[in-house]
């Protein structure tokens, strides 16, 4: 009797702990990435000068303006680089998600992810380890820890190198901490990326991407080896002198936006900044960019 | 100009020492090997520390503060119990050289191997020349006993080879740049400092062109492993362990600067204009904090007259 009262006491006082166990979701799979939010700025990649819904303050709208991508291919480093993982979420690469669990506890002890482009790697840390000191070594992918909310993992991110809100300039700086909220409904992954940047953003930039389950998905490994593309004397940084740049106004022209508009800041992500934007210096007639993008599972292209 | 220097000394140090209370880290850079020895970085208030202990002993490379030195040798002496033979500063200033004098008393001597203090000559020269008008005497203990004057200076040692380059005319016209070859580290003094805009110390042979030149040369000494991640490991003099990328981001902020500034000079305008033109303005939020050593003034001040402004 005493025995079945113990292994009772035991299975209540496990019950909990088991429950958070399996209450948890599985990200593991692989998964395709959906285009449904913001294709021609994922996919094709944004225009230059188009900051539109992005809270930069006037630091990383300069960047962005002076902003050469020649600089990718005079300054060999950057080339071959893996996206910052806060945006590696939005790229165009599949994501392969595995988990880890401790043999002894059959606790999770971490979600591994890998994307494709550039096979970037991380490692999101389930078993409550802080973070790493101020004065470690940055990386692209950076230190991420998870908690479970509910079925809703939050993710936190530091230790990132510094890389791009944009591919179009934008910076993103390493003191930038990244929180991430996953939640799968059925075979829908829905990645919610909250970056806080005191360097480049006013307000917190929060985007959202989805994801679909795909089994049979492949991977194809991905060798990058840096070449100079442009001769350019040594220490050259390719770059616009202010005031010099001459395409900060053709995003406005090609979509009939107000310059305004394309300049980006906190007012421009909320929509009562229509009220206030002004109108466009000049509308095309027709569609003639990236008319088709996304429409009916279509692909981008400039007619 | 020799008060603004005793007055850059007595800010430096004054400014630095009041936080000497704060605690130092101790950051593991790379793991011993068969062959190399383990290295450390030391960080907190003042200049970074770089320690290489091994089978030999112990090199260190700068000494922080002077208040600071007990407290550093207290970490150094966690890592290892072994002889100190070397001490390398990168450069004159007292967040580099400050613990040189404490050090020196804290290390017991060693008649089989006498603890060597390398430098470039002009650190030497710059550490033992009284500064008129100033109240702070020239060092007296602690100097530079292994200074070098050629383009670098080798030596072999915990089992692998460590070269000390001069830049000239980088952050000071004394700086150099570590080598650990066999460790694949890089330490760099304060020619790189991640946090903040570099010191372009003009009164004591620094300019824009040398300190450019410098990191092109870290950039060279530094090689990635795959997708531009790991690899070579970069000390800065400040702030937190780097790699290459983050030394390419620096350089291309001093080369845009200057490039600048440089346009602005062409077209005629004065130093005042310059500033008002807020040449740094896409880079001061990240390198501009309240309690940085370098204004966006003081750097802007120092690209323009590096670069001949008057």
């Amino acid at each position: 009797m005493k025995a079945r009262i113990a292994t009772l006491l035991c299975v209540l006082a496990l019950g909990p702990a088991n429950r958070l166990v399996f209450a948890q979701v599985d990200f593991s799979g692989s998964w395709n990435p959906l285009y449904h939010e913001d294709y021609p700025e994922r996919f094709p990649g944004p225009e230059l000068a188009d900051y539109a819904g992005l809270p930069i303050n006037a630091a990383a709208r300069a960047r962005g303006d002076a902003y050469d991508a020649d600089r990718i291919s005079v300054v060999m480093e950057y080339q071959c680089r893996p996206h910052g993982s806060d945006y590696s979420m939005r790229g165009s690469a599949n994501l392969r998600i595995t988990k880890d669990i401790d043999a002894e506890s059959e606790q999770p002890v971490s979600f591994k992810t890998h994307i494709g482009w550039m096979e970037e790697e991380r490692t999101i840390w389930l078993d409550g380890r802080p973070h790493p000191p101020d004065a470690a070594v940055h990386s692209w992918a950076g230190f991420s820890t998870g908690v479970w909310e509910g079925n809703m993992l939050t993710i936190t991110t530091t230790h990132l190198k510094p890389s791009y809100l944009r591919r179009n300039g934008i910076p993103r700086s390493d003191k930038a901490k990244v929180t991430e909220h996953w939640t799968r409904h059925g075979n829908i992954l829905t990645v919610i990326v909250v970056i806080d940047d005191p360097v480049f953003l006013t307000e917190p930039l929060i985007r959202s991407e989805n994801w679909m389950l795909d089994p049979g998905q492949e991977f194809l490994p991905q060798s990058c080896e840096p070449a100079p593309e442009i001769p350019a004397p040594k220490g050259t940084v390719p770059q616009h002198l202010p005031g010099t740049n001459p395409f900060l106004h053709e995003v406005a022209d090609w979509y009939g936006l107000p310059v305004k508009a394309t300049r980006g800041g906190p007012e421009t992500m909320y929509p009562e900044f229509r009220q206030t934007m002004g109108k466009p210096e000049r509308v095309p007639e027709k569609c003639d960019r990236y008319c088709t993008c996304g429409m009916n599972g279509g692909t981008c292209d400039l007619r | 100009m020799i008060f603004k220097l005793s007055i850059f000394t007595c800010l430096l140090a004054g400014a630095l020492a009041a936080q000497s209370d704060a605690e130092l880290q101790v950051l593991p850079v790379r793991l011993a090997s068969a062959a190399n020895g383990a290295i450390y970085m030391i960080s907190g208030d003042g200049g970074n520390i770089t320690v290489q202990v091994g089978s030999q002993g112990v090199l260190v490379v700068d000494t922080g503060l002077a208040p600071l030195a007990p407290k550093a040798m207290a970490e150094i002496r966690k890592l290892s119990k072994g002889p100190i033979h070397y001490i390398i500063n990168t450069h004159v200033h007292p967040d580099h050289v400050g613990g040189n004098e404490a050090f020196t008393k804290m290390i017991p001597p060693n008649r089989a191997q006498p603890l060597l203090i390398i430098a470039q000559e002009n650190v030497l020269n710059r550490m033992t020349t009284p500064v008129t008008g100033s109240t702070t005497p020239p060092y007296q203990i602690g100097l530079p006993s292994d200074e070098y004057f050629l383009p670098f200076k080798d030596l072999h040692y915990n089992g692998e080879a460590i070269i000390v380059y001069h830049e000239p005319k980088a952050h000071t016209d004394g700086d150099s740049v570590i080598l650990f070859r066999g460790s694949d580290v890089v330490s760099a003094g304060d020619i790189f400092t991640p946090d903040g805009y570099p010191f372009i110390d003009l009164e004591r042979g620094g300019s824009v062109q040398g300190e450019i030149a410098a990191l092109n040369f870290i950039l060279d000494l530094a090689v990635p492993a795959d997708k531009q991640e790991g690899g070579t490991l970069i000390i800065p003099g400040h702030g937190h362990l780097c790699e290459e990328a983050e030394v390419v981001e620096y350089r291309d902020m001093i080369v845009i600067v200057k490039d600048r500034i440089q346009d602005m000079l062409k077209k005629g305008m004065t130093l005042a204009q310059i500033k008002a033109a807020q040449p740094t303005i896409d880079y001061d939020t990240q390198y501009v904090s309240a309690n940085s050593f370098v204004k966006t003034d003081q750097f802007v001040e120092a690209v323009y007259k590096s670069l001949g402004g008057k």
